[in-house]
């Protein structure tokens, strides 16, 4: 257990590398920042004295050198823009994002887990095409058109919630609907998949021809197998939607880290970018080697592997 | 008059019926026998020839496709066909219990041994789980598995194949069934441990005065357990009688080429026979005898009509022309005598 939980650590600490290269790298493709931060017209001794500034007269394997050197000791560096620390920033939004996240999440599964069930028992039958249907528009529409549908509908017409900001529960219905729809379709794809894949086992067979109820059946034998692939991609899915919720926050004007993401790139601000970007797959990664480890303790299986 | 025998298929037919009703699969057809209690019969045939449906066919538990079309299973005296689901429950695991050929895949990963041991007596007698899980350690040691206090706790994943499939027999024998239908038991066992699972479910039927129905495909496993044997093949039972009687003298040219395929240690100029041809579509059977195709003796008859059961003298049934003029000629004689 110690030596696979120690691979997996290691695996994880190689990703965030590659990926801490990657961001660095193409984040400068984007432009100069300079550009944005003075007025128009500005000389090009302005512009060189704000390169100065922010360190980006240097070449760039000495910015990367120096990003990695202030990182390694717990730094990510200043917003070029706000003029304070990237990590303030972040921690700022980050509740919010959570907060989003989370109910989209229980919303996802809600809808998710309990269709998918119904679709793989009732298989080839009107609520396995209902759910077909429901899966279809789910992973096809895009969030920010479900969001100003849900605006429209809910904020403009009916005038029940509102239509942007943050603060009452009322705020969070609409966008954690607008994230949660997308992923309540690919729960629900799992479980029926998995559900269906599990119904048909030997031990499904052997736990009907002992005379169990059919509800023990599903309940007890079938549904803990089959929830197995579903918690894992509800896993990695709860921390994606913390990090790619970036167009549903800027429709509906929510302040987390997704919208910080994206007046990053607006204002080519390079250490906000890439400090949401590595601490967003420093997330992942953490999530995916505690999935790993949850695995082990849940499926006796997995425990012996070396 | 002889008693009632516990189990009684009367034309029994299970058919695969694809979803738009356009394609039948005869999977059992016509299929009658019959069982004493304590006896053993055995149910042999080729892959796909029906014997796995009609095992499930017994217990109802079958796949969405099929259905069965037609006949009676007459158990302990009572229709099983007509009974309501939640009685075909109560019936399942206490009164008729069945062992899958797959002892990797029969037990769920996710549960100790003691758990799925123990949930039959739970679900059919309504025990405390305790008193249950007592059980279950006995049931462990009667079917030999070492130490069970500890073996309880463990999950599948922890046993040999051999140990998983005595504790599938160990959850069918759990609440004392008057049936056992065990569905090739030994396919994917060494044949060491065959031998001494096969022991081991004869000192069990003993014990207990099970009536036992081994389907495999494996002669010498009829000849060492059976009584009784039926012959399948697509989907009907063209032989059925006593196993001494059919392995002495077997009525149909099916069952004569099955035991002509049997392997002869003894002697080395000894030829294997194989059957020529291959078993027919079961969706789309010939018109007379299924097997004419394949029958070496087959005649003009046996292309156009199919033949229905004869009997044909000491219990026994046949679904040939031939065996029936092979017996009308003992009789004459017998006649003549």
């Amino acid at each position: 257990m110690t030596r696979y939980i120690t691979r997996r650590a290691a695996y994880c600490a190689l990703s965030l590398l590659l990926l801490s290269l990657t961001i660095f790298f193409f984040v400068r493709v984007t432009g100069d920042p300079a550009a944005l931060l003075v007025e128009p017209g500005a000389s090009a001794a302005d512009i060189a004295a704000i390169h100065h500034r922010f360190g980006l007269d240097q070449p760039l394997w000495v910015q990367y050198g120096l990003f990695m050197w202030s990182l390694a000791h717990g730094d990510l560096g200043q917003s070029f823009y706000y003029q304070t620390p990237v990590i303030d920033l972040y921690l700022s939004r980050l509740p919010n994002s959570l907060m989003l996240a989370g109910v989209a999440m229980v919303f996802s599964l809600l809808i998710g887990i309990p269709s998918g069930i119904l679709a793989a028992v009732r298989v080839g039958r009107f609520w396995d095409s209902a759910g077909k249907v429901f899966a279809l528009l789910g992973l096809s529409l895009p969030s920010f058109w479900v969001g100003l549908v849900l605006i429209l509908l809910f904020s403009v017409y009916l005038h029940w919630l509102p239509s942007s900001g943050a603060g009452t529960p009322l705020h969070l219905i609409m966008p954690a609907f607008a994230l949660g729809w997308y992923f309540a379709a690919a729960h629900m794809r799992l479980t029926r998949s998995s559900m269906l894949d599990v119904l048909g086992s030997e031990y499904i067979k052997l736990a009907r021809l002992k005379g169990l109820p059919e509800a023990l059946v599903i309940a007890k034998h079938a549904f803990k197998n089959a929830l197995i692939p579903v918690l894992t991609l509800a896993g990695i899915n709860l921390v994606i939607m913390v990090n790619v919720a970036v167009v549903v926050e800027t429709v509906f004007a929510w302040p987390g880290i997704g919208r910080l993401l994206y007046e990053g790139i607006t204002f080519r601000d390079f250490p906000v970018v890439q400090g949401v970007v590595l601490l967003g797959g420093a997330m992942i990664v953490v999530v995916n080697l505690a999935i790993d480890i949850l695995y082990a303790v849940i499926d006796p299986r997995i425990r012996l592997e070396r | 008059m002889a008693r009632e025998p516990l189990l009684r298929l009367e034309n029994l037919s299970t058919h695969y019926i694809s979803a738009q009703g356009t394609r039948v699969v005869r999977a059992v057809d016509e299929v009658s026998l019959s069982l004493n209690a304590g006896e053993t019969l055995g149910i042999v045939g080729e892959s796909g020839s029906g014997k796995s449906t009609l095992a499930l066919t017994m217990l109802r538990v079958l796949p969405p496709a099929a259905h069965i079309v037609g006949g009676r299973i007459l158990f302990e005296g009572e229709d099983l066909v007509a009974k309501s689901d939640a009685d075909m429950r109560e019936i399942r695991g206490k009164r008729i219990a069945m062992i899958l050929q797959d002892p990797m895949a029969s037990l769920n990963p996710l549960f100790t041994i003691g758990n799925q041991v123990a949930e039959p007596i739970q679900i059919h007698e309504k025990t405390p789980r305790s008193a249950s899980w007592t059980r279950a350690r006995e049931l462990l040691k009667a079917v030999r598995i070492p130490s069970p206090e500890t073996r309880v706790r463990q999950y599948p994943h922890e046993m040999s194949g051999g140990m998983r499939q005595r504790i599938v027999g160990a959850i069918g024998i759990s609440c004392q069934p008057r049936l056992l239908i065990a569905d090739e038991p030994t396919t994917s066992l060494d044949l060491t441990i065959q031998a001494q699972y096969l022991n081991l479910l004869r000192e069990l039927q003993r014990a207990h005065g099970l009536a036992l129905i081994f389907i495999t495909h494996n002669l010498g496993i009829v000849a060492k357990m059976c009584d009784q044997l039926a012959v399948m093949y697509a989907g009907r039972v063209v032989e059925s009688g006593s196993v001494s009687r059919i392995f002495n003298a077997p009525a149909h040219p099916y069952t004569r080429a099955l035991l002509g395929s049997i392997p002869h240690m003894g002697d080395p100029q000894h030829r294997l026979t194989a059957i020529a041809g291959q078993p027919p579509d079961l969706a789309a059977l010939p018109r007379g005898c299924s097997f004419a195709p394949r029958c070496p003796q087959a005649v003009d008859r046996c292309r156009i009509e199919a033949p229905p059961a004869f009997s044909i003298g000491e219990g026994r049934v046949a679904r040939c022309w031939l065996a029936r003029e092979v017996n009308t000629d003992r009789t004459t004689l017998a006649g003549a005598v």
